[in-house]
């Protein structure tokens, strides 16, 4: 399905929970909501699944106008954070309901079907609340998957899980899109959740669509400093545009952001040095995070492998100047690292 | 959402039908006779608002509205408290609370007139238990004769019947409250009364609302156990105003001031119950004021 | 401040006979005074009825509970002086920010004065001294939780800090400021710490000695390097790293590992190789390196996706029925699917298994 959303405004009272954008979804693929709690996903989430409508604006489904269209008129299946499944049916009863509803012929096949490519075929006959959540949670996918709608919508739907399980239904949940069947728009607080998703990232914050494209594109070039501190885990670093790393345009206007990866020990040539002190180390196990307070201001830096420091131990930063964000003093971009990616499959 | 499916309102016509002829139909008999004399079924007189002008200016019926509104303050008074406290001490899970949950429910079951009916033995000082208890110990107790002894038969009454009803909502209320409050409480060393002011009681808040509520209207409404245990006497001391009503209604056959008076009793129920509400609501929202102001 | 000294099982059942009986299997562990500790496993292996047993909430069905020496088994939380903060914000609804941390001082009577000093003290550390006469019920759910923190902090004498999956309800961009001033107040009071949570980022960076369970059951202790580098049980090796470790089925063969037919050299430790026969080679994908054809410990594979994961490259390959990923530098240019590689398998980050047990090196 392609999705286009018209100028749309959401409006409660006098809250505005969706400032008013134009946001055109690319069909047949994942376009992933990235923003905090309260930034407005759910909202857009809601109308685009028709359960609300805008209070100004059109929405449109391949062309057609569907803004006043209730949900039951418009084919899309939804699956939420609480593994919301039919207590009183079984596993099998829950996949096969959508698909008898519109009335399918081989039901049985079709549910056998999805239940092994979730993983779930040996819990057919079982009721949901005798399931783990991981497993509940399958349930719901594949029934929404079962719907086959053009429109497949998921509002955090890993975030109630385990850690470990997160990441194993993650990489499933994308060989799942990759089929290519629907458009799936997909909704994480995460910023590895996206990168890890891939497809196409709209970055919202307090309502507003700040940026929308390719997944990888967003991340390496955020149109604002808000772009850039929504989508980045640790926060990105920003520092005054001083001579130090601008070198002669130098121009206090400016603010320069530094990725936390960006940030390293060991000096190569051509690096720019900070020197501060230890304020805290976060050992990760495969990273290190190291809070330094510098004359520019507190860094995060993130270290590959296991590096011991002393809490008030002195340390020097390096920083390679071409890895640098600049923003100017609206916040947008002026500059970015030019970046050397290539990926597929 | 709009539903798709029109014949679904088929299935509210029954209702709509014994609502209209229970309730809307007998509202509009009402509101009809109020301003009317009738002197008989063929004759009838318009008389515009002087029924309802006689009934405000009915001393019996001043004193009637005085007795009921006491009632119904002694009736919330005793019965919110003692209906928390019931709930407290009832036990949270496993056998032991199925059983105190059906004991507790039992007088609530009862046909009130058969309520009426087991007090008004029940006080007896001949062959009833209570009164013949507190005749051995020495009270002078009649609750046909004494005004005290029969206001204070028909509230303990009412107690036994109703507050069951407030410590139900009350326990529902308390299974509510999530475990880890009260494990937060005994880490921080509260002592169980603190537990209860700090924890139990504001998490009450929108349960005990429902039960002040419930109860006032009821009570401000009681007819039968009073009716049946003292018929409103000795003389009119326990004469509640509906029970005022009915006599000028159907013992005197006076239908224009009865239905004057039924229209200002429905009038009076909703302005307390109104501000009662209001009042309740606004405790619990200072809360809410406060989220917006600090976010 | 105590050491806390822990000898006990504990199961749901009257009569538990077999080890799925148990909620907790027999263990013997010690938290040292002012350490900061984690407990770390999937849902359901026993970690959140440890820290209750450790609280008092629960009494363990088998075994002892000692605080500095002393047998606390049957004493309540409060007798124990522990602190707890819960899953989901704990507060006082019709209490101020301050009323809320001066509550457990209160209920000891400590004297007024006293009281204000230390709410000022903690609100100061926590960041919260602006709210402090802001009604809490009002309050976003970070800052609630910085208040449940809080009234654990308050007492002075407080022998432990206990915390169940507190940043559950809290956003990635705040968790890590809470992360960073939960360590702070660490340094600075020098409690003992002991948090309970399935991230392994959270324990890692929180503990200095992280207890990783699963199904009951004790599988190793150990600060986030010694788990990293070197995992006891291969389900150390899978549930701590993102994605977590590569694991292959190998065998010994002719003087060599092999795997999946083909040759790896004799590795680090031959004779318990041999002797064992079959085992598990596992290697993080964070040391799989790319390396050149037919190097020695090298695997040759096929690349089946890659990932731009922001900070770092991610490869998926395939070497029959299994995939091995490996972690690569983002200014690096990825590799093109399906494109054949070689990964250098055996080196000193390699660790074998057999029986989920680490037996080399």
């Amino acid at each position: 399905m392609e999705l286009v959303l018209e100028r749309v405004e959401k409006r409660v009272g006098a809250q505005t929970h969706l400032y008013p954008f134009d946001l055109r979804l690319v069909p047949r693929a994942v376009t992933i909501l990235l923003g905090a709690t309260q930034a407005g996903k759910t909202s857009l989430m809601r109308l685009m699944a028709g359960l609300d409508a805008p209070s100004k604006g059109r929405v449109l489904a391949d062309g057609e106008d569907v803004t006043g269209r209730p949900v039951r008129k418009r084919n899309v299946a939804m699956v939420y954070q609480q593994f919301i499944n039919y207590p009183s049916m079984t596993v099998a009863e829950n996949i096969a309901s959508p698909l008898r509803l519109r009335g399918e012929r081989d039901v049985a096949a079709r549910v056998a079907e999805l239940a092994s490519r979730l993983h779930i075929d040996a819990f057919l006959d079982r009721l949901p609340s005798e399931l783990s959540g991981g497993q509940q949670q399958r349930v719901a996918l594949a029934r929404a998957l079962a719907k086959r709608s053009p429109l497949m919508l998921l509002d955090e739907p890993l975030v109630n899980l385990d850690y470990k399980l997160r990441e194993e239904l993650r990489d499933e949940l994308s060989q799942l899109f990759a089929t290519g069947e629907s458009t799936v728009v997909y909704a994480t607080t995460e910023p590895t959740e996206a990168l890890m998703l891939r497809g196409h990232t709209a970055v919202l914050d307090a309502g507003e669509l700040l940026q929308y494209g390719p997944t990888a594109q967003v991340f390496h070039r955020p149109r604002s400093i808000r772009v850039a501190r929504a989508f980045s885990d640790p926060p990105m670093n920003l520092l005054a545009g001083t001579e130090a790393v601008l070198g002669a345009r130098a121009d206090r206007s400016l603010t320069i952001g530094v990725r936390a990866a960006a940030l390293r020990v060991e000096q190569r040539p051509g690096d720019v040095a900070i020197p501060g002190r230890v304020e805290l180390a976060e050992i990760s196990g495969s990273d290190t995070f190291v809070h330094v307070d510098t004359a520019v201001g507190g860094l995060v830096a993130q270290l590959p492998g296991v590096h011991a420091f002393g809490l008030g131990e002195t340390i020097t930063l390096y920083l390679d100047p071409a890895q640098v964000y600049v923003f100017d003093a609206n916040g947008d971009l002026l500059a970015a690292p030019a970046q050397a990616t290539g990926e597929q499959a | 959402m709009k539903t798709t499916d029109q014949r679904a309102w088929l299935l509210v016509v029954p209702v709509v039908v014994c609502v209209a002829f229970s309730a809307v139909l007998p509202l509009m008999t009402v509101m009809n006779y109020s301003v009317q004399d009738i002197i008989s079924p063929q004759r009838r007189v318009f008389v515009g608002t002087e029924w309802f002008v006689a009934v405000m200016r009915d001393s019996e019926l001043h004193d009637a509205l005085i007795r009921q509104i006491l009632f119904s303050l002694a009736v919330l008074l005793i019965q919110v408290p003692l209906g928390i406290a019931l709930a407290l001490s009832m036990p949270a899970s496993g056998w032991r609370a199925s059983a105190v949950l059906v004991l507790v429910a039992i007088s609530l079951l009862i046909p009130w007139n058969v309520v009426g009916t087991i007090w008004q033995i029940f006080g007896r000082t001949d062959i009833g238990l209570l009164g013949a208890s507190l005749a051995a110990l020495g009270f002078d107790y009649n609750y046909t004769g004494d005004p005290l002894d029969a206001w204070l038969t028909v509230l303990v009454m009412d107690v036994w019947h109703w507050t069951p009803l407030v410590a139900l909502l009350c326990y529902a209320g308390l299974r509510a409250i999530p475990d880890a409050y009260y494990q937060a409480a005994r880490i921080d060393g509260a002592s169980p009364f603190a537990v209860f002011r700090y924890i139990q009681l504001p998490k009450l808040h929108g349960v005990l609302m429902i039960a002040v509520l419930l109860r006032f209207m009821d009570s401000f409404m009681i007819y039968t156990e009073p009716f049946v245990l003292t018929g409103g006497g000795p003389g009119n001391a326990t004469t509640f105003l509906s029970q005022y009503l009915t006599q000028k209604a159907v013992g005197q056959f006076d239908l224009g001031p009865a239905a004057a008076f039924s229209l200002i009793y429905f009038l009076i129920i909703l302005l307390l119950c109104f501000v009662l509400y209001n009042w309740m609501l606004r405790v619990g929202q200072g809360d809410a004021a406060h989220r917006a102001a600090h976010g | 401040m105590a050491r806390i000294d822990l000898d006990l099982a504990h199961s749901y059942l009257p009569d538990p006979r077999e080890q799925d009986d148990f909620a907790l299997l027999p263990l013997k562990l010690s938290f040292v005074d002012g350490g900061a500790y984690a407990l770390l496993g999937p849902s359901g292996c026993g970690k959140t009825t440890m820290l209750n047993i450790v609280s008092g909430l629960v009494t363990p069905s088998h075994g002892t509970v000692r605080f500095d020496g002393r047998d606390v088994t049957q004493a309540s939380p409060q007798q124990r002086n522990i602190a707890q903060v819960f899953q989901f914000p704990v507060i006082y609804d019709t209490m101020t920010v301050a009323g809320n941390l001066a509550f457990p001082l209160r209920n000891r009577g400590v004297p007024r004065e006293r009281i204000r000093q230390r709410v000022g003290q903690i609100a100061e550390m926590l960041e919260m001294s602006e709210l402090l006469d802001v009604r809490a019920a009002g309050l976003a759910a970070d800052t609630k939780q910085k208040i449940s923190l809080g009234r654990g902090l308050v007492r002075e004498d407080v022998s432990a800090v206990l915390f169940d999956e507190p940043l559950t309800v809290i956003d990635p961009q705040l968790k890590w400021q809470l992360r960073r001033q939960l360590k702070r107040i660490h340094q600075e009071l020098k409690l003992t710490l002991v948090y309970v949570t399935h991230d392994q980022v959270e324990a890692l960076t929180f503990a200095e000695q992280v207890i990783v369970m699963t199904r009951g059951r004790v599988v190793q202790i150990g600060n986030a390097a010694q788990l990293f580098e070197r995992p006891e049980h291969s389900f150390v090796g899978y549930f701590i790293g993102s994605p977590g470790m590569n694991f292959l089925p190998a065998r010994w063969h002719d003087g060599s590992i092999e795997v999946d037919g083909h040759r790896l050299g004799a590795g680090p430790d031959p004779q318990r190789l041999a002797s064992a026969g079959e085992f598990t080679l596992g290697v993080r994908p964070e040391y799989v390196r790319l390396a050149a054809p037919e190097a020695p410990g090298a695997l040759p594979v096929q690349v089946e996706k890659t990932q731009d994961v922001g900070t770092y490259g991610l490869l998926t390959t395939r070497r029959g029925d299994a995939l091995i990923r490996a972690r690569v530098d983002v200014a690096d240019p990825l590799p093109a699917v399906g494109e054949r590689l070689w990964l250098q398998m055996i080196g000193p980050h390699t660790c074998y298994y057999r029986n989920e047990e680490l037996i080399a090196p």
